[in-house]
């Protein structure tokens, strides 16, 4: 790794500062190495007339505090060609005399051993400013392996894993994280849920390290978190509840060519980074910055693969019909990520039906078994059709609109097969809905069609929600910037 | 070389970890003493080490390079992977 720090002049290198009674009390030594040469340069970190020596000079910014990581006053480096090779801190006459190689160092009388005081450049108060100041950019805690540690290990020790591994988020890998993002690293994303503690841009960031995301995928993971925080996406819903669900994520507009998304074959499976990472930061930056963890706050019964995150695009160029943001009333040059409470996906067979009105109704049929089959209304779904689905619909002219409608309109089923005890299952609707007629899905927006997958496969899939709405959780759009 | 990370957490808690077992016996276990480098905590030191070894524990020792500042990561990790329990011996 390159070392961008300011050089040192070579020799001897001390850090002081004068509110440090220590530091005091070796002024006759600084002196004494001075006049002898030997010590090059004192950086005074609080007043440039302390101690009064040609040699002093001015850190009150603190910046080579900063960058030399002194954490005690005083500190003395050994340093080679603009390098410190070696350091000492705090006052021991015999340490520092063999440090230098000086025999009858300072005065006889001088005490022989203190301690020294803390370095301004880790006061809390000022160490976050240092850190952005001095373009390390990073406010977080800093945590240290030790050398005989497996990193890996560590923090999987630490329950910051989801279970896979993470990538160590090293301040430089965090930096060029940021670089993805023209938002500052302080500013404020979300209240994190369930803890609401505040998610910083910069946390995000190192959550997206750890997922193993690229620094382009930023924008997406910022804008997912923004959107899944929301009171309406009810985020702290979804991780507490004991269904299977958790924030499934779609991403339209150019974006998703710029990262490389793939909508294509195998869109919801493994293989592609940008799919397979973005859902899986979003979800790390739940479990590590609100304290959403399985068994804590996190109660699924059964969980699902969903919840490491599930994130695909929609492939927009190879669809017969407007995209989903499109829908929404977004211009093709813009870019959303919509965020859907969900299950894992499954697949409906269909390889008989040639015309557009059989398929839908197997379409239909494929969908009434989502959360119960006796439940309607209440849960929402989405339909990802398969090219060669789409190109029974498409052949035959019918819009979007006209598909959601018709598979909508085979989901409506007589309710006195709905009601509880109906067919020998008690599951089902209270009495009072017998003796009418009930679509599986709510007609205004219960089912999302998506248009991907692969060109071959007489199959769709389908994203089973969870409860929809003021009750529960209510599927949001968002526009990513950059 | 040791290796720094940013913490991912809201550090809303210490960044601890989960305390080791404590021991139940001294017979056979091995203690780890750390001098903190304060002017005769070698005398205080030594005197536990016999004490120890009487009731059959094996004693390993640790320095710490200075008692102004924390142990060091490197020392910690040491004294964690070799030792069942640590005394850190303050003197003066």
């Amino acid at each position: 790794m390159a070392d961008n720090r300011p050089r040192l002049p070579d020799g001897f290198v001390a850090f002081v500062k004068q509110d440090c009674p220590t530091c005091e009390l070796i002024v006759p030594v600084l002196e004494q190495l001075a006049e002898a040469e030997l010590l090059s340069v004192v950086y005074t970190q609080d007043d440039v007339s302390f101690p009064n020596l040609p040699i002093t000079s001015d850190d009150t910014s603190l910046e080579m505090s900063f960058f030399y990581e002194i954490e005690t006053v005083p500190t003395l480096l050994k340093t080679v060609k603009g390098r410190e090779v070696d350091r000492i801190v705090g006052w021991s006459q015999e340490e520092w005399s063999s440090f230098l190689g000086v025999e009858d160092l300072g005065p006889e009388d001088i005490r022989p051993y203190s301690p020294g005081c803390g370095s301004l450049s880790v006061d809390p108060d000022l160490e976050g400013k240092l850190r952005q100041r001095y373009g390390k950019g990073a406010a977080s805690r800093v945590v240290k392996f030790a050398s005989a540690e497996d990193e890996f290990e560590a923090m999987y020790d630490r329950g910051w894993s989801d279970g896979l591994p993470l990538i160590p988020p090293t301040v430089e890998r965090v930096l060029a994280m940021l670089e993805g993002t023209t938002l500052q690293p302080e500013e404020v994303v979300a209240l994190a849920p369930p803890n609401l503690v505040s998610l910083t841009v910069e946390k995000v960031a190192i959550n997206a390290v750890m997922a193993g995301c690229k620094p382009e995928y930023l924008p997406v993971v910022i804008a997912a978190l923004e959107t899944a925080c929301t009171d309406e996406f009810n985020m702290h819903g979804l991780l507490a509840t004991t269904m299977p669900v958790g924030p499934i994520i779609f991403v339209n507009g150019p974006i998703r060519k710029s990262i490389e998304m793939n909508s294509g074959m195998n869109l919801l499976g493994q293989g592609n980074r940008a799919n397979s990472t973005i859902g899986r930061a979003v979800q790390l930056a739940i479990r590590n910055v609100g304290g959403g963890r399985p068994g804590g706050v996190d109660r699924a019964t059964h969980g699902s693969p969903a919840k490491y995150g599930l994130c695909f695009a929609e492939d927009e160029e190879g669809s017969p019909w407007s995209s989903h943001a499109q829908d929404l009333g977004f211009s093709p040059d813009q870019s959303t990520v919509t965020l859907f409470p969900g299950e894992g996906p499954r697949v409906i067979v269909d390889q008989l039906s040639r015309s557009p009105d059989e398929l839908a109704r197997s379409l239909a049929s494929g969908l009434i078994g989502n959360a119960h089959p006796k439940w309607v209304m209440g849960f929402d779904a989405i339909l990802i059709i398969g090219p060669e689905h789409a190109s029974r619909f498409a052949e035959a002219g019918w819009s979007k609109e006209k598909v959601n409608e018709e598979i909508i309109n085979h989901t409506i089923r007589d309710s006195n097969d709905l009601i509880r005890g109906a067919d020998g299952i008690a599951e089902g609707l209270p009495e009072a809905f017998a003796g009418t007629s009930l679509p599986k899905l709510r007609p205004d927006g219960g089912l999302i069609i998506l248009y991907g997958g692969g060109e071959a496969g007489l199959f769709s899939a389908i994203i089973g929600g969870w409860i929809s709405g003021d009750k529960g959780s209510q599927y949001q759009t968002r526009e990513i910037t950059l | 070389m040791t290796i720094s990370v940013l913490d991912p957490t809201g550090e809303q808690v210490p960044a601890h970890r989960t305390r080791a077992q404590r021991i139940t016996s001294l017979e056979g276990a091995t203690i780890g003493l750390l001098d903190i480098s304060k002017p005769r905590g070698d005398v205080f030191l030594d005197t536990v080490q016999s004490l120890l070894e009487k009731k059959g524990a094996n004693v390993l020792r640790f320095t710490k390079p200075t008692f102004t500042k924390p142990a060091p990561v490197d020392l910690r990790h040491e004294i964690a992977t070799t030792c069942d329990a640590v005394i850190e011996a303050l003197a003066d």
